[in-house]
């Protein structure tokens, strides 16, 4: 078997929609920087580092080797990783594997975008086939909008429901001093901004966002010399589906309910609900806040719109769920998942701030991405 | 630390202009590489894609080839670099304790990709990029350099591709087996001086796979002839900007090189052949030197005298190397097949007799900016 492995140092950059003042080498360095702040690390104390985004965002080949100064790569072992949305978390876990293989003892995983400089919307729609499927789900809202449409006429959901979500997202965001977006914001407000595809509207989504984080990891004997409270990891665990959007099943998320059912498992979780002290999950529309509550078995099929009603998964409820304010506060996408992973770290470290959830013990990461994909980490204070 | 095998491998013929689609070229070494191992795809707990969403025109490239990978329900990731990264990470994995069996798969059409435009895009977008600086003519840049820190010359750098070509005549599935003489590379084209046409790997379309077991599943699913170990590793990158750097200089390589000896417990003198990154002629000469085979300056000498070819000392690049055929990314995986291949035996013409340990090179970035170094072992 291989080593148990701790987050040791997170480091994330101030998002915003347009961060002028810095390319995007520069974004990677503020939050390299911070994360070795964090951990009280020195960049000599990096035996290899891992980087991912999403190519046709900043037109930059190579991304591992052009972001060697921001990286601190210089004469380490680097390479890039990337899978779309859930870049984030596939960096975070190929940091995980390099010091659970027992190769590297102490590992650098940065994600980042700059999506002030990318066409989001085009650079998204060619992962569709180009012959088949790149016109009818050009871009990330079309698929989100007709699984939500689906799940209303299914169980009963409604717009509102949505709202509820998106409200809890934004005002946790005004405790979050990284968040891109900060804002009060009202069920009302949600439901009469502009509709972006039915039954999506504005403050629905997640914007297009500037920005960089990075998380430190380490094999157990190196997070426990380096770390007062190291968050460990528990379970890493990813699920994919077919290609082809067509192909999807649209009532549910297969892979979020396949991937959590295994994680679960591993980790010995049995009523997450009760287990969990926190989540941060990549709902990238307040509409997955509702449905995909179904397929992390927080309840049964179609119970997700009353645990919403009521305020299960607000701060002062049962789970509270994205204290960070999430994703449809801030969105650099290459690293939208590994802040995830980062503020979990955070929450059980008991660094999180004005967001801090009271005695963390485990917590609950998701990523989503490509053709409806999930990842799945569970971290913990404890030693798995 | 459990070690980790290398138990099936399946190629396209390399060549331009393949009419299968990225699926079916993913399918096609997919089925052969489990074929080879004698394993069906419910035995694979996990996929790694090395494509790149530049040379596909696609963003999220291993979303294309998934369901051709076997990856429905399963996890796939994708390494976008040279294949040796991503034998690594699939060797990680394993190593992790969370995965048994890994196929690493990787693409490429390079007929259909434009490789002017998609390397410029490696250089930073403000100064470099503007000069138009691409793979061809950064490495020019490269040679010239280490032609005049060394003395050496366009025609020992014309040695190489003589070598590789007439290597490939042995190879069924290299694109360019060719008899050509030292005299017919200087008077190829010129691309960038000092580099001629046949200084340069040509564009290629084509796909490998290979599958990785850890040491109980490899004992447990294969044959002991089927087992060529991973037995050493090593990556290390160099500063971006060639500015930087002295293009001449192998730091970087040494570095990889010797942790990857160090962890194989083996030394240059060790290796039997040698698949070495070719995709320049000069580029074998630089990286034989880092690789720790000849001291600095000094590989141009040993090529003359032969010690590198089929039947010298210890072969390099008895597939032809990339010079004979250069599918990008696919490239390093192509290499540490080739060297599993001779280790178990299985190279056909090319079979460099009594081979033990080999050692496969792979490269990131413009000029070798970043390596990858394998040792592998029966």
């Amino acid at each position: 078997m291989g080593n148990r492995v701790g987050v040791i140092g997170v480091g994330q950059t101030h998002h915003a929609s347009r961060r002028l003042d810095a390319s995007g080498v520069e974004l990677i360095a503020e939050a390299v920087t911070r994360a070795l702040d964090d951990a009280e690390l020195t960049i000599d104390q990096i035996d290899a580092v891992v980087i991912g985004n999403m190519d046709h965002f900043e037109n930059i080949n190579y991304v591992d080797m052009w972001a060697t100064d921001g990286l601190g790569s210089f004469m380490k072992p680097v390479f890039k990783v990337t899978t779309g949305g859930t870049t984030g978390t596939t960096v975070g876990m190929c940091g995980y594997y390099h010091a659970a293989s027992g190769l590297f003892d102490v590992v650098l995983a940065v994600g980042w975008e700059k999506n002030s400089e990318s066409d989001t919307q085009a650079a998204i729609a060619t992962c569709a086939n180009p012959v088949l499927e790149r016109d009818p789900f050009a871009g990330a809202i079309g698929p989100l909008a007709t699984e939500y449409s689906m799940y209303m006429k299914a169980y009963g959901a409604t717009e509102e429901d949505a709202a509820l979500v998106a409200v809890r997202d934004r005002n946790n965001a005004l405790n979050n001093p990284y968040a891109h977006n900060r804002m009060e914001c009202t069920v009302e407000d949600v439901m009469n901004s502009p509709m972006l595809s039915y039954p999506i509207k504005f403050l629905d989504m997640c914007p297009r966002s500037d920005g960089a984080c990075a998380v430190i990891l380490a094999s157990e004997e190196k997070a426990k010399r380096l770390c007062p409270r190291p968050a460990w990891i528990h379970a890493s665990v990813v699920r994919h589906d077919y290609t082809h959007f067509g192909d999807l099943e649209w009532q549910w998320m297969p892979t979020l309910e396949r991937g959590s059912a295994v994680a679960y498992k591993i980790a010995g979780i049995t009523d997450p609900l009760k287990q969990f002290d926190v989540a941060e999950l990549y709902l990238p529309a307040s509409t997955t806040g509702v449905k995909w509550m179904d397929s992390l078995w927080f309840c049964d099929k179609g119970g997700a719109p009353e645990l919403i009603r009521k305020n299960t998964f607000g701060m002062d409820g049962v789970l509270p769920i994205n204290p960070s304010g999430g994703v449809i506060s801030t969105n650099p996408i290459g690293a939208t998942a590994l802040i995830r992973i980062g503020e979990a770290a955070w929450q059980i470290m008991g660094k999180a701030g004005d967001r801090q959830v009271p005695d963390v013990n485990k917590a609950l990461v998701t990523g989503f991405g490509g053709c409806s994909w999930s990842d799945i980490m569970i971290l913990g204070a404890d030693l798995p | 630390m459990e070690r980790v095998a290398v138990i099936g491998v399946g190629q396209t013929r390399y060549e331009q202009g393949k009419r299968e689609t990225f699926p079916e070229l993913v399918f096609e070494v997919a089925t052969k590489a489990l074929e080879d191992a004698g394993i069906d795809i419910t035995r694979i707990d996990n996929i790694v894609s090395v494509s790149s969403d530049f040379w596909d025109g696609r963003t999220i490239s291993s979303m294309a080839i998934q369901d051709a990978a076997g990856a429905y329900g399963k996890d796939i990731t994708t390494v976008e670099g040279d294949g040796t990264f991503g034998v690594l990470y699939g060797m990680m994995r394993i190593l992790s304790g969370s995965f048994g069996v890994t196929l690493v798969v990787s693409h490429h059409k390079g007929t259909e990709s434009s490789m002017n435009g998609i390397t410029n895009t490696s250089f930073d977008p403000l100064v470099e990029r503007k000069l138009g600086l691409d793979a061809v003519s950064s490495a020019a840049l490269q040679a010239r350099r280490y032609m005049s820190k060394y003395g050496v010359l366009e025609e020992q750098f014309a040695l190489v591709p003589v070598k590789n070509h007439g290597n490939a005549k042995r190879n069924p599935l290299a694109m360019l087996p060719m008899d050509i003489t030292v005299e017919d590379v200087m008077n190829s084209p010129v691309l960038a001086t000092p580099l001629k046409k046949l200084d340069c790997s040509p564009v290629t379309d084509g796909a490998c796979a290979l599958v990785l077991a850890a040491d109980r599943e490899a004992k447990k699913l294969t044959t002991p002839a089927k087992r060529v170990w991973l037995k050493g590793v090593g990556h290390c990158t160099d500063a971006y900007r060639l500015g930087d750097r002295d293009l001449a200089d192998t730091r970087a390589l040494k570095k990889a090189a010797n942790k990857a000896y160090e962890m194989a417990g083996v030394g240059p003198a060790d290796i039997d052949l040698a698949e070495v990154y070719d995709a320049f002629s000069y580029m074998e000469l630089m990286w034989l030197e880092g690789l720790g085979f000849c001291d600095d300056g000094m590989a141009a000498g040993d090529m003359e005298r032969g010690l590198f070819d089929f039947d010298g000392k210890m072969p390099v690049n008895a597939s032809g190397g990339r010079l004979s055929a250069n599918p990008v990314q696919v490239a390093g995986l192509a290499s540490v097949a080739e060297c599993v291949l001779q280790l178990r035996g299985e190279a056909g013409d090319r079979q460099v007799e009594g081979a033990g340990t080999a050692l496969a090179h792979g490269i990131n970035g413009m000029c070798g900016q970043s390596h990858c170094v394998w040792v592998l072992g029966k």
